[in-house]
């Protein structure tokens, strides 16, 4: 087969495969957002935008990202740092650090109420210490920055192996080579960090920061448990008009609200992160 | 680094080399205990009495009461669930993988016209709420007889976890120097067989980090579980779909017994994820 | 990595093999049902209520969202497993079009309430469906709590303001809100609204909605709110909060109360919601069953329901799931102890003089949850959000009445019959 045609005939199988399984479906449901009795209407996208939860569900969305996105890669990039320089335990560290990826986000949300709520994990300890007198409560809907700074202690601990095992994979192809002509040179390890690991890791981090961002974005059940309907974000929003209010069409216009944000972060992470088409040095 | 390492063996370590290594154990323990609390939690409420779930104070020690471990380990048909949740685990990770490597190595070797709309595409499916897919998705599979079978829930997942697939071998693809397998070409294999010999061995973490992704995604997933599977349940769409509005002790004991399967499958196939180090030292 | 690939293959085999050997299996009827899902409950529906059904019953509850994603499915498809569908009666008339007449089914002599059947037709001359079961809503109480009721007050017979006194003293005497509301997701906020509160004070749903008596009876929750654990946002079954402390009075579903009776039954006590000026209003729950008309095996489905409606298996409902008899059936002795102490004050508050039935909507079809959502928006602005009361009733009731426009449903009790659709004053 010639040069040509191999990256078509590559990519032949996954796409048709998401032409019939993802496409196919997804127009089916977008156009609902669009059509009303006498075809196209704007009317369902006016019913989402005009909803007074609409601009707190998108604000809190988007901002719990920006918050927990960052943080993850921090965490991850620690993580990922401290198990190359491990001399023992390799092997048991890491599979600790990966265990979160087993959970999944129901059973997160489960865990973290039992810490946070009002007869939960952290009030018997402050009270087994004797800080206080009777159980605080945490979750309460007037302090609902606690509920935020909960939902996102959730959600890093959930989903920061994530990010760390694609970046511990990247991580294993930078050649040593270039580790140890630095330190031949006296670079600082934080230099090194910065001026080989970091540029070496770009596709890894590219890949890590849209997935996780996009997941980020679709943020539900962690914030359901811990928050009810105190912190209405664009997911929740989503189910509750498909299922609770029975609007599929207001719900379709939602989950595109969810897509045109995924494909803009997307693209400037793509951007930014640019990968060369081999990463050559 | 590994010299680095090794120099030090003798205790003429400086001042400021202590210092770091007090830090990276500090920082190792730090995380660890963060992980490992909050699933230390868990197991305790599942293993203690439905008093002691809904009491205050609580004690933070387990009474190993087995009581909620027992009302699932007896409920009929866990066992069938079970090897369910592993086939549709297993042909997600396969079809997620057959179908997203390939893609995963074209992006990262080929440019040409239609790379981006595919890239759009994948991420996409990503981004678009899943509920929302699973009616027009079960009127398909009701229509052409996928309904309740392993595989029509399988495709489904493989939905979901395609773009990790794809995504996560495109960038260990491109950490892979071109310049390898160039050599492996002029010394007169052909590009598959390059790719065997040479690159194969380099991405097996990362495609065991996708495997793993979709394995866990598979295992994990509940709306259309409960949805395109009605004999065929899985364990999640088993067990797991109504924990929301049971019984606390409940809620602990059944999400507990969706972690320990995965956490096994983890440490089966911890030794391909982070073999790393072994084979990238070239 | 060979013997890794040869063992996905392996098994990617098994799985297509599985699969292919386990397709129309059993010709067990599929009952999909909203009701009983808490995991216990389904364990006894399966074992204790329809396990005697000839033919074998496979009983999936489901949370609502695949609930109605696999019911659209098959609707739409023209075909499906499911054979018989429970649900509440709000839920099961969002799809009128798609039951079957089940009017032929032979009941043998069973009465079953006139007034659930008539529910059960959906304002046509079918039977769509068949009442299953039924509920209500009550108070209950710790025996702590009790010691601060206000002197001179019965607590069989509380009024809204005797009530909201009582959980001020409460809160003040042990220095934290004591009362419970389900106001989180899952909980049914809206029916305490729809049913209780606004026909306690307006005697009305609808058409009073944004009367001066209704500004009076949100004034007075908000009042009743600050005695409220603010936790209740995440609250959604009331005995949790009940067994743990977390708050020693609470409102809520007789079947999300009874596991608080089941554990410790000589702490607890049931008693009826509180009466407004207007009189003691309340709203029963009630579950049907349906059989869509693609199901598999109608006749066997018909069969299924007729086993439902007899009296051993409508006792052994009640005892699996807390919800009573729709029929006459004679309840026996053992009763759990949740059964007799919710059942009493069910008794208490349904056939009491100032006893207020409101009814359950009738003709929303698919937009009952809308309906609901009117509801949670006017708690969630004016309690929550603190908006001025005048001016969210004002909103919130043209949302009410396009919906009723909408519907062309209209008016049912407690409000007045009406020609056309049921009007917002």
């Amino acid at each position: 087969m010639t040069p040509r045609f191999l990256p078509y005939a590559l990519l032949l199988p996954a796409t048709l495969f998401l032409l019939v399984f993802f496409l196919y479906p997804f127009v089916q449901i977008a156009v609902l957002a669009f059509s009303g009795p006498d075809g196209f209407t704007l009317q369902h996208v006016q019913t989402m935008t005009s909803h007074w939860k609409f601009g707190t569900a998108l604000t809190n969305t988007i901002v719990l990202a920006l918050i927990v996105v960052p943080i993850q890669l921090v965490m991850a990039l620690s993580m990922a740092t401290i198990v190359t320089k491990l001399r023992t335990g390799r092997s048991a560290i890491l599979y600790i650090f990966t265990i979160p990826l087993g959970l999944s986000d129901l059973a997160a949300g489960i865990i973290w109420l039992a810490i946070f709520e009002q007869s939960g994990f952290l009030n018997s300890l402050l009270y087994g210490l004797g800080i206080i007198e009777r159980p605080i409560l945490f979750l309460g809907y007037q302090n609902i920055w606690v509920i935020f700074i909960a939902v996102v202690l959730a959600e890093v601990w959930r989903a920061t192996a994530i990010v760390m095992v694609i970046l511990v994979s990247g991580m294993g192809l930078i050649p040593k080579e270039y580790y140890e002509a630095a330190e031949v040179f006296g670079a600082s390890p934080w230099k090194r960090f910065v001026k080989i690991t970091l540029p070496m890791l770009r596709p890894s981090l590219q890949s890590a920061l849209i997935l996780r961002t996009l997941a980020a974005f679709e943020v539900f059940a962690v914030v359901i448990a811990l928050g009810g309907t105190t912190l209405p974000v664009l997911m929740g929003e989503t189910f509750q008009w498909q299922f609770a209010l029975q609007d599929r069409n207001v719900a379709s216009a939602y989950a595109l609200v969810i897509l045109a944000i995924s494909v803009v972060s997307t693209l400037f992470f793509l951007r930014v992160l640019r990968v060369p088409k081999e990463a050559r040095i | 680094m590994t010299d680095a390492i090794l120099t030090d063996t003798p205790r003429s370590v400086s001042d400021a080399q202590a210092a770091g290594r007090f830090l990276i154990i500090a920082s190792t323990v730090l995380l660890c205990v963060w992980v490992l609390v909050p699933i230390y939690l868990l197991a305790v409420n599942t293993l203690s009495s439905p008093q002691e779930v809904s009491g205050f104070p609580k004690s933070g020690v387990p009474s190993f009461d087995f009581g909620s471990v027992q009302f699932f380990v007896s409920f009929a048909g866990v066992a069938r669930a079970l090897w369910n949740s592993v086939v549709v685990a297993v042909l997600t990770m396969v079809l997620s993988i057959g179908l997203g490597a390939p893609a995963g190595y074209a992006l990262t070797r080929f440019d040409f016209p239609g790379k981006e709309a595919f890239r759009m595409l994948v991420v996409m499916t990503r981004a678009f709420p899943l509920p929302l897919l699973a009616l027009p998705l079960a009127v398909m599979f009701i229509r052409v007889g996928l309904d309740d079978t392993a595989l029509g829930l399988a495709l489904v997942h493989t939905v979901l976890a395609i773009p990790f697939a794809v995504l996560i071998t495109f960038s260990i693809f491109s950490g892979i120097p071109i310049e390898l397998e160039e050599a492996a070409w002029t010394l007169g294999c052909n590009r598959w067989q390059a790719f065997q010999k040479v690159v194969l061995p380099l991405v097996l973490p990362g495609i065991t980090a996708s495997a793993v992704f979709a394995f866990t995604i598979s295992w994990n997933e509940v709306f259309a579980a409960a949805v395109l599977t009605i004999e065929n349940r899985t364990l999640t769409a088993f067990l797991v779909q109504n924990l929301n509005v049971s019984p606390l002790h409940l809620k602990f004991a059944g999400g507990a017994a969706l972690v320990i399967p995965a956490l096994i499958f983890i440490f089966a196939v911890r030794k391909y994820l982070f073999s790393m180090w072994g084979i990238a030292n070239r | 990595m060979k013997i890794q690939s040869r063992l996905m293959l392996a098994g990617a085999l098994a799985a297509v093999m599985t699969a292919a050997g386990t397709v129309g299996a059993s010709a067990q009827v599929l009952f999909w049902s909203t009701q009983a899902a808490p995991i216990e409950e389904t364990q006894a529906m399966r074992e204790q209520v329809l396990a005697g059904f000839e033919g074998g019953v496979d009983f999936q509850p489901q949370e609502v969202g695949p609930f109605v994603t696999r019911l659209e499915a098959e609707l739409e498809a023209g075909s499906g497993s499911i054979g018989v569908v429970g649900a509440l009666h709000g839920e099961l008339s969002t799809y009128a079009d798609s039951w079957a007449d089940l009017s032929d089914v032979d009941l043998g002599g069973i009465q079953v309430s006139e007034a659930f059947l008539e529910l059960g037709k959906l304002g046509t001359d079918q039977q769509l469906y068949m009442p299953w079961m039924q509920a209500n809503y009550v108070m209950a109480a710790s025996n702590e709590a009790l010691e601060y009721l206000p002197e001179g007050a019965d607590i069989n017979a509380l009024t809204y303001d005797q009530f909201v006194e009582w959980m001020g003293v409460l809160a003040s005497e042990t220095g934290s809100p004591k009362f419970g509301f389900p106001a989180g997701p899952q909980g049914l906020k809206h029916r305490f609204f729809q049913g209780f509160l606004l026909p306690s004070y307006t005697g009305s749903t609808v058409t009073k909605f944004r009367s001066a008596e209704a500004e009076t009876a949100w004034n007075k929750f908000k009042e009743l709110w600050q005695y409220t654990n603010p936790a209740s946002t995440n609250y959604a079954f009331m005995q949790e909060q009940l067994l743990n402390g977390d708050v020693w009075v609470a409102f809520d579903h007789v079947a999300r109360l009874a596991d608080a009776f089941n554990q410790r039954p000589d702490d607890f006590v049931a008693f009826p919601a509180p009466s407004g000026p207007v009189g003691r209003g309340f709203m029963p729950v009630l579950a049907g069953i349906a059989v869509p008309q693609g199901a598999p095996d109608i006749e066997q489905s018909k069969a299924l329901v007729a086993y439902m409606m007899q009296p051993e298996t409508q006792v052994a409902t009640l005892k699996a799931t807390n919800f009573f008899p729709v029929t006459d059936a004679p309840l026996p002795e053992d009763l759990p102890p949740s059964a007799r102490a919710l059942g009493e004050a069910i008794t208490t508050m349904t056939s009491g003089e100032d006893a207020l039935p409101a009814l359950l909507p009738i003709g929303l079809g698919d937009l009952g949850g809308q309906f609901n959502q009117v509801y949670t928006d006017t708690f969630e602005r004016v309690v929550l959000g603190n908006q001025d009361v005048r001016q969210v009733l004002d909103e919130q009731a043209n949302t009410l009445r396009s919906l009723m426009e909408q519907a062309g449903a209209p008016c049912w009790a407690p409000d007045e019959p009406s020609e056309g659709p049921c009007p917002v004053e």
